[in-house]
C-alpha cells in the first residue's frame, strides 16, 4: 500500500528524459569529424516521446515536447515550431493506440518506433517544404529518420524503467 | 460508464484504477493539442520574418550564446586528440611526405615566377586602362564551435560576433571556398546559414560560361543550380563561382564544381566540403547596394564652393542701385 502513496514524479519520468536527451543533442552538434565523417543528427526527443507515450497518459510529456522541440529549434537553428511540431505529431498516435501497442514485442514496438519517426520526419519536411518553398532532400531526411531509428533500445530502457513504476497503470 | 467498461476491457491486466484512464488519455491529448497550437502560432510569428537584422531575435541570440561555449568546450579534447593522432601519423609518413611536398615545391616555383609575371603584367594593363579595382576586403577569422547538419536546417556557430565587426550578410569562407552567410549576430557568436540550407540561395556562375544560375540549398551535401539557362551552359567538372549579383556577395569567390544528381539535376559538390570547416574567414563586405537610400546615388552632386574673389572696391554706381532695392523690399 505504500507504494500507491507515493505516484511517478514528473521530474523523474519526464523532467530526466528530457534533459538527458537535450544533452545528448548538444553534445552531437559540436563541430567533430570521426575517421574523417561528421557525426549523426537523430532527433534524440523522439526517445522520450515515444517512451513517454507508452508508460502512461499525462499532460506534461506534451508540454515537455513543446519545449524541448523549441530548445532543439534554438540549437539547430531551424524554424521555431517545426520539431515540436513533428514531434507531437509523432506522439499523439502513438499515445492513443498505447492500449493496443502495451502487449506487443519488442520487435513490434522497435516497428512502431520506426513508424512514429517516420510521422515525425514526415510532418517536418512538410512544414520545411512549406517555408523554404523548395522540397528539402529525401536523402539526408532519410539519414535522419535511420540515425533516429537506431535509438530504440533507450526508448526501450525508458520504457521499462517507468512503465510500472505508477501502481495506477500497471 | 459504457465508456469505462469498454476501456476496462480492452486493458491487459486488471485493477481498481482502470477507470481514471480514460480521462487521464483525454486531459493528455487535450494538453496535446494545446501545445499543437502554440508550437503552430509560433512557427507563424516565425515564418513572417526573414533572414533579415530584425528577424534574429533575443531568444535565439540567448541560446547562441549558451550554446557556442558548451560545443567548443565538447569539441576541444576530440580536436586535441585529433592533432595528437595527426602528430603520430606525421611522424610515421615523414618520409613520404617530405617527398610529395618536394615534388609540390618543384611545380610551385614554376606557378610562382608565372604568377608574379602576370601580375606584372596586370598592374600595366590597369594603370594604362585606368581601372579602378575592389578595395581589398576586411576579414576576421573565427572558429565553428556548433553545427546543425540534419535535412531541414544547416547552420554553424562562430566564435566571433558583433564585438568584432561582424553583420547580418557578411559572406563567410573557408581556406577552400564559400560556406555561407552570416543570419545572425550576438556579441560574440555568430551564426552563419550553411549553402546546403533549405533557405540558402545564392547567385553564382558557370566560370566557363558565364552562365548565371542560383544554387538553391535542400538540406542534402550538394545544393542544386536553379534557373540555369543557356544552351550547354554547364558540364560535370565546371568551376562554379559567386556572380556579385545582387550585391550580397562579391564576385568571384569559389563555390565548387558542377556535378549531375541522382535525379539528373545540376548540381554543386561544394568546394568547403573538401576539408573539415575548422576556421573560417568572415568578410566584412558591404556593398553599395545595401545603402539605405539609393536614390542618394542619383542626386546631382552638389555645386562647388564659389571660389572667394579678390578684394576689390565696387564701382560707385553699381553700388547705389542696389542699396536701392533693398530698401524697396518689404
Amino acid at each position: 500500500m505504500t507504494t500507491l502513496a507515493q505516484p511517478l514524479r514528473v521530474s523523474r519520468w519526464v523532467g530526466g528524459p528530457l534533459l538527458a536527451a537535450l544533452a545528448v543533442s548538444l553534445l552531437l552538434a559540436a563541430p567533430i569529424r570521426l575517421l574523417g565523417l561528421p557525426l549523426p543528427e537523430p532527433v534524440t526527443l523522439m526517445v522520450p516521446a515515444f517512451a513517454w507515450a507508452m508508460i502512461r497518459p499525462a499532460a506534461a510529456p506534451a508540454f515537455a515536447l513543446l519545449l524541448g522541440g523549441l530548445a532543439l529549434e534554438g540549437l539547430w537553428g531551424a524554424p521555431a515550431g517545426l520539431w515540436a511540431i513533428s514531434l507531437l505529431a509523432a506522439y499523439l498516435p502513438i499515445l492513443v493506440l498505447r492500449n493496443i501497442l502495451a502487449a506487443q514485442s519488442p520487435v513490434v514496438l522497435w516497428a512502431w518506433y520506426g513508424l512514429a519517426c517516420l510521422l515525425a520526419q514526415l510532418v517536418g519536411w512538410l512544414i520545411s517544404a512549406w517555408i523554404a518553398g523548395a522540397p528539402p532532400s529525401l536523402a539526408a531526411a532519410g539519414l535522419q529518420w535511420l540515425a533516429t531509428v537506431l535509438l530504440f533500445p533507450l526508448a526501450a530502457l525508458l520504457i521499462e524503467r517507468f512503465r510500472d513504476a505508477d501502481v495506477r497503470f500497471r | 460508464m459504457g465508456a469505462r467498461e469498454i476501456v476496462g476491457s480492452v486493458s491487459f491486466r486488471d485493477n481498481p484504477f482502470g477507470e481514471v484512464r480514460l480521462p487521464l488519455l483525454l486531459g493528455a491529448v487535450a494538453a496535446c493539442v494545446v501545445a499543437l497550437v502554440v508550437a503552430f502560432a509560433l512557427l507563424m510569428v516565425d515564418r513572417r520574418q526573414t533572414y533579415q537584422t530584425g528577424a534574429y531575435n533575443a531568444l535565439r541570440k540567448a541560446s547562441d550564446v549558451v550554446v557556442a561555449p558548451v560545443t567548443g568546450a565538447v569539441a576541444a579534447p576530440v580536436r586535441w586528440a585529433g592533432g595528437v593522432a595527426e602528430g603520430i601519423g606525421g611522424y610515421f609518413f615523414a618520409a613520404s611526405e617530405n617527398r610529395r611536398l618536394k615534388a609540390e615545391l618543384a611545380a610551385a616555383r614554376v606557378w610562382r615566377e608565372r604568377a608574379i609575371a602576370l601580375a606584372d603584367e596586370n598592374a600595366r594593363y590597369r594603370a594604362l586602362l585606368g581601372l579602378a579595382v575592389d578595395p581589398p576586403v576586411p576579414m576576421v577569422t573565427g572558429r565553428t564551435v556548433s553545427e546543425s547538419r540534419g535535412p531541414y536546417a544547416n547552420t554553424r556557430l562562430v566564435n566571433v560576433g558583433a564585438a568584432q565587426g561582424v553583420r547580418v550578410g557578411h559572406p563567410v569562407l573557408s581556406e577552400n571556398g564559400l560556406v555561407g552567410r552570416v543570419i545572425g549576430v550576438s556579441s560574440r557568436v555568430s551564426r552563419v546559414l550553411m549553402l546546403t540550407d533549405t533557405a540558402s540561395r545564392t547567385p553564382v556562375m558557370i566560370q566557363r560560361t558565364r552562365a548565371r544560375a542560383i544554387l538553391t540549398g535542400d538540406g542534402g551535401w550538394a545544393p542544386g543550380l536553379a534557373y540555369l539557362r543557356g544552351r550547354d551552359p554547364a558540364r560535370v567538372g565546371d568551376l562554379v563561382l559567386t556572380s556579385g549579383d545582387g550585391g550580397v556577395l562579391p564576385r568571384g569567390i569559389a563555390v565548387g564544381r558542377v556535378v549531375r544528381g541522382v535525379d539528373g539535376d545540376w548540381r554543386v559538390q561544394l568546394a568547403s566540403d573538401s576539408a573539415p570547416i575548422d576556421f573560417v574567414r568572415i568578410l566584412l563586405f558591404e556593398d553599395f547596394v545595401k545603402l539605405e537610400d539609393l536614390r542618394a546615388l542619383e542626386r546631382p552632386a552638389p555645386p562647388p564652393p564659389p571660389t572667394p574673389a579678390p578684394p576689390t572696391d565696387p564701382p560707385a554706381a553699381a553700388v547705389a542701385p542696389a542699396q536701392k532695392s533693398r530698401g524697396a523690399a518689404p
